[in-house]
Order: C-alpha cells, then sequence, then structure tokens
C-alpha cells in the first residue's frame, strides 16, 4: 500500500467517524427541540426529519395564505372515503344532537363536549385552501373554534407535546404537535361556506389544519387525547397515516 | 465532481420514478390557485389514474403508490439539493464554473455558434482534442440546466408545500398560484427529461465506452491505458 492510499484511507476514516458523531449529535439536539417526528425510523427517516425540523424551525408561527371570499371554489370537492359507519348513521338520523367530542390524556379537567357546546365557544373564520397530497386543491370558508380554545377550557398540562385526534371510525385517527395544536388556524371546524358542514367535507365536525396536506384534516372528530409519547398510540409511528405508508408530518 | 454527478443521476431516476407515480394518482393540469375533479383542466394526460375519483375513461384504477412515493421524492430532493449545493460551491471555488462552463467571450460570436450548431446537426463526431473541454453549445446547455431548470424545479417544487408557502408567501403567488406551481414543476421535469436524453444519445454519439469510463474515473485517454 502506498503512502497516498494509506493516507487517503486514514482521512477518509477520519472524516466517516466525524461524520457519524456529527450525525448522532445532531439527532439528539433534534430530538431534543422536538425535531424529530415520529416516523423518523426506517429507510426514509432522514428526509422526514430534514422536512420536518427544517419547517419547525422555519414555519412554527407562521399562518396559511387566506384568500378573498371571491376565490372561494364554486363547488367544494368531497373526496372518496370509506363508507359511513353504524354509529355515524345513528347520531346523523338524530340530527347530531348527540354528538360528543370527549377529550382526555394531559389535561386537568377531561370532558365531553356537544356540538352546541363547541359552537357557544367563540367563532373563528378562515378562507383557505384544502390542498390533497394527490395534487387537486380548493379553497373554502371555515367556521369553528380554534383546538386552542379546546385546550385551554381543558386544561391541557405545559409538558404535553402532541394532541391525537380521533374519527368516529376508528381506524382513521392523526396526531399534530403542538406548534400546530396551538396554531391560531388549527381549527375544530362545524361550518363551511355559510353554511353547517356537509358530511362528504367532515361534518359535522372536522379538524382544520390548513399549513398541511387535507389528510391531516380528519372528518368526523370525536376525541382528543392530549400526550407527551406517541410511543403507545397504534404502532407507535404518530398517526394511522405512517402505518399505511404515508408521512406522518404533511406540511409538504 | 464525478461523485456529484453519480448522485445528482441516481437522484433524478428516483424523483422522476416517484413523480410519475404521485402524477398518477391525478393525472390532470390546472392553472392559478385551485384546480380538481370538479374544475376544468387546462390539460390531462391521458392515462389510468390511482383513484377512483379521477375521471380518465378508463374502466380500471391503478394500485396506490403514493406512500412510498412521496418519501422517496422528498428525500430525494433533499439529497439532489445537497449534492446541488455541494457542487455549487466546489465548482465556484475550484475554477469549474469559469474555466469548464461559462463560455469565452470569443465563441459567442454567430459564427463559432453557427458552425456549432452545423456540427451537431450534421452529427459529427468530435475530435480527440474536444474530450477534455466543453464546447460552447455545451457550455450553455449545462448553464441553463444547472442555473434556470433546477432552480425553477426545486422552486415550483417548494411552491406546492402548504408549510413552506406559509413563511413565504410570495413564492407561490409570483408563480400565479399553487396549481400554476405544480404545471411549471411538470414542465421542467419534462424539459430535464429532455436534456437527460439528448445527453445520453450525445455521450453514445461521442463513444459510450471512452466518454461513460472518463465519467467513472476521470481518465479521458481513448481505449489506450494511460500511465
Amino acid at each position: 500500500m502506498s503512502d497516498l492510499s494509506r493516507r487517503k484511507l486514514i482521512t477518509a476514516g477520519v472524516a466517516a467517524t466525524a461524520g457519524v458523531l456529527g450525525l448522532s449529535a445532531a439527532g439528539h439536539i433534534a430530538e431534543r427541540y422536538g425535531l424529530v417526528p415520529p416516523d423518523h425510523g426506517g429507510i426514509w427517516g432522514i428526509g422526514e426529519t430534514l422536512t420536518y425540523a427544517s419547517q419547525r424551525l422555519l414555519t412554527r408561527h407562521s399562518l396559511a395564505r387566506e384568500f378573498s371570499r371571491s376565490q372561494i371554489s364554486k363547488r367544494p370537492v368531497s373526496n372518496e372515503m370509506p363508507p359511513l359507519n353504524d354509529a355515524y348513521k345513528r347520531l346523523q338520523a338524530e340530527g347530531f344532537a348527540e354528538w360528543r367530542l370527549s377529550v382526555d390524556g394531559l389535561v386537568a379537567r377531561p370532558g365531553t363536549f356537544s356540538l352546541a357546546q363547541l359552537k357557544s365557544y367563540p367563532s373563528r373564520s378562515q378562507i383557505t385552501q384544502l390542498a390533497c397530497e394527490e395534487g387537486w386543491s380548493y379553497i373554502a370558508e371555515w367556521y369553528g373554534v380554534p383546538l386552542s380554545h379546546v385546550l385551554d377550557v381543558v386544561g391541557a398540562q405545559p409538558h404535553a407535546r402532541y394532541v391525537v385526534y380521533y374519527s368516529i371510525d376508528p381506524e382513521w385517527w392523526e396526531s399534530i404537535d403542538m406548534a400546530d395544536a396551538l396554531h391560531p388556524q388549527t381549527f375544530l371546524a362545524y361550518g363551511m361556506n355559510g353554511d353547517e358542514l356537509p358530511t362528504g367535507n367532515g361534518g359535522p365536525l372536522r379538524l382544520r389544519l390548513p399549513r398541511q396536506l387535507g389528510y391531516k384534516s380528519v372528518k368526523f372528530i370525536t376525541r382528543l387525547t392530549v400526550t407527551d409519547n406517541l410511543k403507545a398510540f397504534g404502532k407507535g409511528l404518530g398517526s394511522a397515516s405512517p402505518e399505511g405508508g404515508y408521512a406522518w408530518y404533511a406540511g409538504i | 465532481m464525478r461523485v456529484t454527478h453519480g448522485v445528482t443521476t441516481l437522484c433524478f431516476i428516483a424523483l422522476l420514478v416517484s413523480g410519475i407515480e404521485i402524477l398518477i394518482s391525478h393525472p390532470r393540469f390546472y392553472w392559478g390557485e385551485t384546480g380538481n375533479v370538479l374544475t376544468t383542466p387546462l390539460f390531462k394526460i391521458p392515462i389510468p389514474s390511482s383513484r377512483a375519483l379521477v375521471p380518465t375513461g378508463y374502466g380500471y384504477v391503478l394500485p396506490d403508490q403514493n406512500g412510498w412515493s412521496r418519501y422517496l421524492h422528498f428525500q430525494a430532493a433533499w439529497a439532489l439539493v445537497l449534492t446541488g449545493l455541494l457542487y455549487a460551491i466546489f465548482s465556484l471555488v475550484s475554477g469549474h464554473l469559469r474555466k469548464n462552463l461559462l463560455p469565452g467571450k470569443a465563441e459567442l460570436s454567430w459564427r463559432v455558434l453557427s458552425t456549432e450548431i452545423a456540427n451537431h446537426l450534421r452529427f459529427k463526431r468530435p475530435s480527440e482534442s474536444e474530450a477534455w473541454s466543453y464546447n460552447v453549445l455545451q457550455r450553455l446547455t449545462y448553464l441553463f440546466v444547472i442555473f434556470v431548470l433546477f432552480p425553477l424545479v426545486i422552486w415550483t417544487g417548494l411552491a406546492m408545500s402548504l408549510g413552506f408557502v406559509s413563511a413565504f408567501p410570495a413564492s407561490v403567488t409570483l408563480l400565479g398560484g399553487q396549481q400554476s406551481a405544480r404545471t411549471i414543476h411538470f414542465f421542467v421535469s419534462v424539459a430535464l427529461v429532455l436534456f437527460l436524453l439528448v445527453h445520453v444519445v450525445m455521450v453514445c454519439l461521442a463513444g459510450f465506452r471512452t466518454r461513460t469510463r472518463a465519467m467513472i474515473t476521470g481518465k479521458a485517454g481513448t481505449d489506450k491505458e494511460g500511465p
């Protein structure tokens, strides 16, 4: 072995060691500052972590674009979805009078809320875009109560890190970090375009999360759980999406 | 330099395959902010879709591949952007940009350009003395790909990200809206694929074996082994 190749080998070895140590240190710092998504394992972990970390650093407080009334889509799309279950149909037959949102987990006052109670809280509206991961989009005006208000009412604990939310269909659940949960445009939405929220768009209650793709805006919300760790939920990947092969963080 | 070429090629192929997979879930393009199955498209790609919601005229729906396609698309995009940055910095520092890519003043005359174009149209094989240096058409094409097409495809990609545009709204309004960004992203990708095809054809015409060996080893000699 010539001197040159030995020197190259040593340099490469030192560089590789430094690289691995640097990456592991960066990983620890990122974990500590909440920059690592729950689906960071596996072959896509590097890309997902880079996306989530950079968006958290750049967009923690930024607002989704809002549009003018004239830009509202004439006909909002109701995407294909699994058939409504019996529990939903029963509640629908009664005009959703018995629809309940339950809130549990790391909260001082767990409780359940009727739609009337949610509507009695200060109502907010937003004209935002719902964009699907497939590539299509529409703009609508949404009415609802900011999720942060409900979290205030139940007294979410300061060490909470995520809010897990469930559809009436038990297979359909998601979670978001507190940056999104406390964001002023994250709504529990109950109205759209001057009317009640139609079934096809998630009525009577859906989450609206305009800084992420449509699949995070889960329809037919019945339950919220506040937590500091997502390991115990499902397969521990954060939500149903990564279990089905889709990214947990959908800000891109 | 040769490593960045290899990584870029791999990333580009990954982005192309995953991009086509994502496109299949909605093979329709629009202009402006919004577009969906209830609005009139600018144009449609006449292929079947992986979503039942999209009217394609085909009687079947392809399997959904968007999960891994999206993971791969963004991971490859990160690798490509970081590699591109390394390449750009190295090109500036080492003089590669100035020496090999920027055309000389004399080369930008009509006479030189028309001779080069004529040579290309006649598929004239380059002489051995050209093996180490790019001609003016190559220089202009490479500059266009590196400093126009790649930045544009990255920009239009980011302009589709809801999170990114919440922090930088001008990145999408300047393009005319999110659906316009998606449409431009598609056309720039087509332009990059055309570049790739012409690039490979030119390499074949210039002598596939020697050029590929040069790409991998950095040695430009013909069939003779170097000292």
